[in-house]
């Protein structure tokens, strides 16, 4: 199978998130970056199907050149290809994301169309849940989001998505695009062999234009907190009854 | 005209459609419009009744073969064609898996800006709304250019609640569908547990790196079950295999809303607080005093998780006997 991957840099917060003096970003200075869980299950899960069924696997990710980093860490666990869509670094809108994205998809296909393009099911950060369903619109292929499960049968795909309780379970024909969630398996960490490889990674770079949407960025901002005391019930086991006495005040007991 | 989206599972609304005409009835007296609702799939008189408790003028539904099950891109395609017909000036979906799926589906097919998870929309020339970003950690202020302004509201952000009552006319819209839209329709669906599900327990016990290990989740299901609870954990513990995916709470997990969250050995990163923010009342259990958990917690407990969990579990047995 031929799978392309769309994944996301984002900057990895950890118990608060700060936003940039002009209210436009948010201030990663001393932040790590990564993708979106989801994202980092889609990588695996491609690389599942590869092992499994043959084939390769591409990464794809629109943003500033840095975002090279989130291509070869999916090299070094087992993907094929990078491409990097490059911008200026500015937050791009959804509809001129997956405007870009579908452009360069059908550069890389040339006429011969992956079998499967997997996204997450919405980026860590902006959270627009929609550039997977506008790409699979305009490449004219069926989407499902929400996918915990990925089973090729022949031509088929069968996708697996999540419900509160269960799952429900959908029949794609190839070829396919899938918005996958966090728990489709377990990502595996890069080998050192996987490291030394992803270094060598040769990475694609398109350009292709595309207009801003309607939706356009005005400022970033965290949301009022309530500050509540903590009322510290004990420095030991001998808390449990201050702990249960809480619980009987609560009625849950 | 504001058009709500009423989301139904096989014939039954469900509360996030409730949320979305609770929500769309504020805004639609913003806009000084009437608000009207899609009904996609069903055609019953007891929901068309229910939105009109909610304020709804006039349900517009729409039944079909190809709708005998929820399909993305069918009720999409609906949506799509209601927009084309109708020409509502905005149109509104609660944000859950499905509302937030059937609105970009009409967007593609729109070729029209959607909004996703508004917590507050300005109508006007150009909209203003504020949506939330890295799951609520985050609000971002947007100006919206539309013909059309297409909206979902973030799940949760109104409680639900009738008001404005209507006897509302049910309305029934031709769609145009045919097999092709039928390709990603449910086609099979399987429950695996029923009864306490960890979006709706009253309890929850949860664990994070600081449980230690696999087994050392054993306590924490005792007093999940003493409570008529569910287990919860953090990334970390998926990620380290110690519990399945489906029992982590947080941005990429599930969201909870119990009587009382009991965070143990859990450092509370953002990504999981806004998991947990909804419950009512959260006690954590820590060894750090600073720790993020613990700061945002209502009542905790700073000592080692293994002594305390099960001496709570005691305390409780005692209680009862
Ligand atoms: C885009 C994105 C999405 C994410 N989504 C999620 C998500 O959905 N859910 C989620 O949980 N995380 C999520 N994360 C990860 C998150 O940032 C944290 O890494 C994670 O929540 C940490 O888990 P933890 O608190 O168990 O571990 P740690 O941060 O390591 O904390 C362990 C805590 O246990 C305490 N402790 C240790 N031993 C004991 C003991 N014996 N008794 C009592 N306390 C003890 C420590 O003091 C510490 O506070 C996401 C991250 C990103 C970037
Ligand atoms: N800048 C980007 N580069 C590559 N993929 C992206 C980008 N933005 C969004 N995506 C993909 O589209 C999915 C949905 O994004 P969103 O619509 O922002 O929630 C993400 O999980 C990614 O797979």
């Amino acid at each position: 199978m031929k799978i392309l991957c769309c994944v996301k840099r984002v900057p990895a917060p950890g118990a608060k998130i700060n936003v940039t003096a002009d209210g436009m970003d948010v201030d990663a200075a001393h932040l790590g970056f990564t993708t979106s869980p989801h994202e980092e299950c889609g990588v695996e899960g491609a690389i599942q199907l590869k092992e499994e069924h043959g084939g390769e696997v591409t990464v794809l990710t629109l943003g500033p050149g840095e975002a090279e980093e989130q291509l070869r860490y999916a090299a070094s666990v087992g993907a094929d290809h990078g491409v990097l869509i490059p911008t200026d670094g500015s937050a791009y809108d959804p509809q001129r994301t997956a405007a870009a994205i579908a452009a360069a998809v059908t550069e890389l296909e040339a006429g011969e169309p992956f079998d499967l393009i997997i996204f997450g099911n919405e980026s860590a950060d902006a959270g627009g849940f929609q550039v997977g369903i506008r790409v699979a619109h305009a490449l004219g292929r069926p989407i499902v989001q929400g996918i915990k499960g990925i089973e090729p049968d022949g031509d088929i795909i069968r996708a697996r998505r999540e419900i509160d309780g269960g799952f429900e379970v959908y029949e794609l024909p190839r070829p396919a695009v899938l918005g996958v969630k966090e728990g489709l398996n377990l990502p595996r960490y890069p080998t050192m062999k996987g490291r030394l490889a992803s270094k060598k990674l040769e990475i694609r770079s398109l350009d292709v234009e595309a207009d801003a949407g309607g939706q356009q960025r005005v400022r970033l901002h965290r949301p009022e907190e309530q500050v509540s005391e903590t009322v510290i019930l004990g420095e030991g086991p001998e808390a449990a009854v201050a702990v249960v006495d809480v619980l009987a005040e609560l009625g849950v007991l | 005209m504001l058009l709500v989206v009423l989301e139904h599972d096989r014939g039954e609304l469900v509360e996030a459609a409730r949320e979305a005409l609770t929500f769309g009835r504020t805004l639609a007296a913003k806009m000084g419009d009437d608000l009207e609702a899609a009904l996609i799939g069903a055609d019953d008189d007891s929901l068309v009744a229910e939105a009109g408790a909610y304020g709804a003028s006039t349900v517009h539904t729409c039944t079909h073969e190809v709708l005998s099950d929820y399909g993305p891109d069918a009720h999409g395609a609906v949506l799509a064609q209601m927009v084309e017909a109708l020409a509502p000036d905005a149109v509104l979906a609660c944000g859950s898996d499905r509302g937030n799926e059937v609105m970009a589906h009409a967007a593609a097919r729109l070729d029209a800006p959607f909004v996703a998870n508004c917590t507050d929309v300005t109508p006007g020339e150009s909209w203003s709304v504020t949506r939330v970003q890295w799951g609520g950690s985050l609000l971002e202020d947007a100006a919206l250019e539309a013909d059309v302004a297409l909206l979902s509201c973030g799940l949760h952000t109104v409680a639900a609640e009738p008001g404005d009552e209507q006897d509302a006319d049910a309305e029934s819209f031709d769609a145009d569908l045919d097999e092709s839209h039928a390709i990603t329709v449910v086609r099979d669906r399987v429950v695996q547990e029923a009864g306490v599900t960890l979006p709706t327990a009253p309890v929850v016990v949860g664990g994070g790196r600081g449980v230690g290990s696999e087994d050392g989740f054993a306590p924490l299901e005792e007093l999940a079950e003493l409570l008529g609870g569910r287990v919860g954990c953090s990334r970390a513990v998926t990620n380290l295999g110690w519990r399945p995916h489906a029992d982590q709470v947080g941005q990429t997990g599930t969201r909870i809303a119990p009587e009382i969250y009991i965070a143990s050995g859990i450092s509370g990163a953002i990504q999981h607080w806004v998991g947990a923010m909804a419950s009512k009342h959260i006690l954590a259990i820590n060894t750090d005093r600073e720790a993020n958990m613990v700061v945002k917690a209502d009542w905790a407990v700073i000592a080692d998780l293994h002594e305390v969990v099960p001496a709570i579990a005691e305390e409780i047995k005692r209680r009862r006997s």
